[in-house]
């Protein structure tokens, strides 16, 4: 029986690994360690501007755990999504730290850099053949769209993986994959069975969370020709994998319960039994997988919107806090008044209230006899084409901020100012534009490999 | 009457993706999990109100196995938008919770 053992260090590259439970699943004989380094959660100024999350100390801390791991016994690491948003700058910030390491600790391996972002003309061509299709919540795009992103990716399935593989590489550092590719790609390589190889990635891609104790442990993920087994590799017998903490792993961040849909297909785990097989480990079969009838990437876009500048006052005025909307409504149709007045148009700058301690949050009324907040950090952001006239409008705002009455005619407060300038320039600021698939015949076609021996 | 955050064991809310939230309520036992699934207010129509999008995008799946509540929708401002609340949705469930079952 064909069996594939991957061990997975953690949530993320860059979030820590914990050594003892890392090491622990070395000596498990794992075929392959394979980890996940993005995702978009953090918002749309990673890929934007194509920069990491991590800071790259802590990128190359994890880096060296697993590539020393990986060559003392001699088996490959999968990295998908590099450097957060899976740009070529992330990419090839991986491979410069491997290449550090190796140097550093005296041995080299085989690596294999997979670029998935793409050219707008590219992605152009593609729209006009009426190849791209948008996803369900997605955004009304143009032409024009693929130019106003600053940067775009695809989004990689396993097949980039494989060829890799196929290719002797040894460290594979792959742009923007589907979070479950980097583990999915050597078990369907080497003949497991495919619906649970993407089922045991999509349990085990974010590290400990699938277990009873979210611990920063290693899970290792078993894949053979009928289902996987999946376990943690920390030696505390009380983090355990249990049916419950697996099955309902497939409802994190994730729309439907039941299905994933990946670039060659989507798998359903409706019918996926979940059996305890000993005190921590789970096995589970009966996951089922769809080819789709057309092979699709899907793209990720994010392009600049504008400049920002926040401005914070503190605000305890009892006043104040018993009625902040009113407060805040006055406060802002005076504002607007003087910015009229000064000549500012309406179309250049757009702003919002942030009345944190109050409402900021969630946006909502707060229920009926809640008491008044005591304090409110109230923010206001300020968006306009250049940094300069965002600054411009947080200063006519300034002295309103700092002084505005709690009812006309009353007495001139002063609030709480934490700064000066009590106006922070917070830049250039983006937006995902894409959440779209491209149809393409050939898997490969928008992915670029290159290799360093 | 019992609010769904005294009545469920775990209420948390997340993005799925830039485009989506995906809120998750685990029951205890199979008597709250029964009271919250055969609640009229907890509901499409619920978060429709609530969340500010149209009923017929909000998708709700019961788990019968896990005990589980699940509603998906789609955000009404794209993630990360200029003016953002919860850049990871993560606090969105405080108002299911606050909800009479």
């Amino acid at each position: 029986m064909k069996t594939c053992k991957v061990l997975m260090p953690s949530g993320g590259v860059g979030s820590g690994i914990h050594k003892e439970a890392f090491e622990r699943g070395l000596n498990m004989a794992p075929d392959v360690i394979a980890v996940d380094g993005g995702s978009t959660d953090s918002g749309p100024y990673y890929l934007g501007t194509g920069e990491g999350k991590y800071a790259r100390e802590a990128l190359k801390n994890d880096l060296r755990i697993m590539v020393n791991g990986a060559h003392k016994l001699g088996i490959p690491v999968m990295v998908g999504s590099c450097g957060t948003c899976g740009s070529d700058y992330g990419v090839n910030l991986c491979a410069d730290i491997v290449e550090e390491i190796f140097k550093k600790d005296g041995f080299r391996m085989k690596i294999a850099k997979i670029f998935t972002q793409q050219d707008p003309k590219t992605l152009k061509e593609k729209w006009k053949q009426g190849k791209i299709h948008p996803l369900e919540g997605a955004p009304e795009i143009t032409e024009k769209t693929f130019d106003e992103c600053s940067t775009i990716v695809a989004v990689a399935g396993i097949e980039p993986f494989v060829k890799a593989l196929r290719e002797g590489a040894q460290i594979v550092l792959c742009g923007r994959a589907t979070d479950t590719a980097d583990i999915a790609a050597l078990p369907i390589m080497m003949g497991c069975n495919e619906a649970a190889a993407w089922h045991a990635g999509k349990t085990i891609e974010c590290g400990g969370v699938c277990l009873t104790s979210q611990h920063f442990s290693s899970v290792m993920a078993e894949i053979d020709e009928e289902g996987f087994k999946v376990y943690p590799t920390i030696a505390d017998p009380d983090v355990k994998a249990t049916p419950y903490t697996i099955s309902a792993h497939m409802l994190y961040e994730n729309a439907n319960p039941y299905q994933l849909t990946e670039p060659s297909g989507t798998f359903d785990t409706s019918q996926a039994v979940y059996t305890q097989i000993d005190d921590r480990s789970v096995y589970v079969k009966g996951t089922t997988f769809t080819h789709a009838k057309q092979y699709t990437m899907k793209l990720e876009g994010s392009g600049p919107v504008g400049y920002q500048t926040v401005s914070i006052v503190g605000i305890a005025d009892k006043g104040v806090c018993a009625d902040p909307e009113t407060w805040m409504n006055n406060l802002t149709q005076d504002a607007v008044s003087k910015l009229n007045k000064y000549g500012f148009s309406p179309e250049d700058y757009s702003f919002d209230l942030k009345p944190y301690g109050y409402n900021a949050v969630t946006g909502a009324k707060p229920k009926k006899g809640m008491p008044p907040p005591r304090e409110i950090g109230l923010m206001l952001i300020v968006t306009a084409n250049t940094q300069e006239l965002a600054n411009q409008i947080s200063k006519v705002w300034n002295p309103l901020l700092l002084h505005f009455p709690v009812y006309e005619g009353g007495l001139m407060p002063s609030f709480a100012f934490p700064f000066s300038p009590a106006h922070i320039e917070k830049g250039k600021i983006f937006e995902f534009k894409l959440y779209h698939v491209v149809d393409l015949d050939d898997p490969l076609e928008l992915c670029r490999i290159e290799y360093v021996d | 009457m019992a609010t769904l955050g005294e009545l469920a064991k775990y209420i948390r809310s997340k993005g799925a993706g830039p485009f989506w939230v995906t809120i998750d309520i685990f029951c205890e036992d199979e008597k709250s999990y029964e009271m919250i699934k055969n609640s009229n207010n907890i509901s499409a129509g619920y978060i429709s109100e609530t969340y500010n999008v149209p009923e017929e995008n909000v998708k709700t799946f019961y788990l019968d196995n896990l005990r589980v509540v699940k509603f998906s929708y789609p955000r009404p401002k794209i993630q990360g938008s200029k003016y953002e609340n919860d850049m990871h949705s993560g606090q969105q469930y405080v108002l299911i919770a606050d909800a009479d079952v």
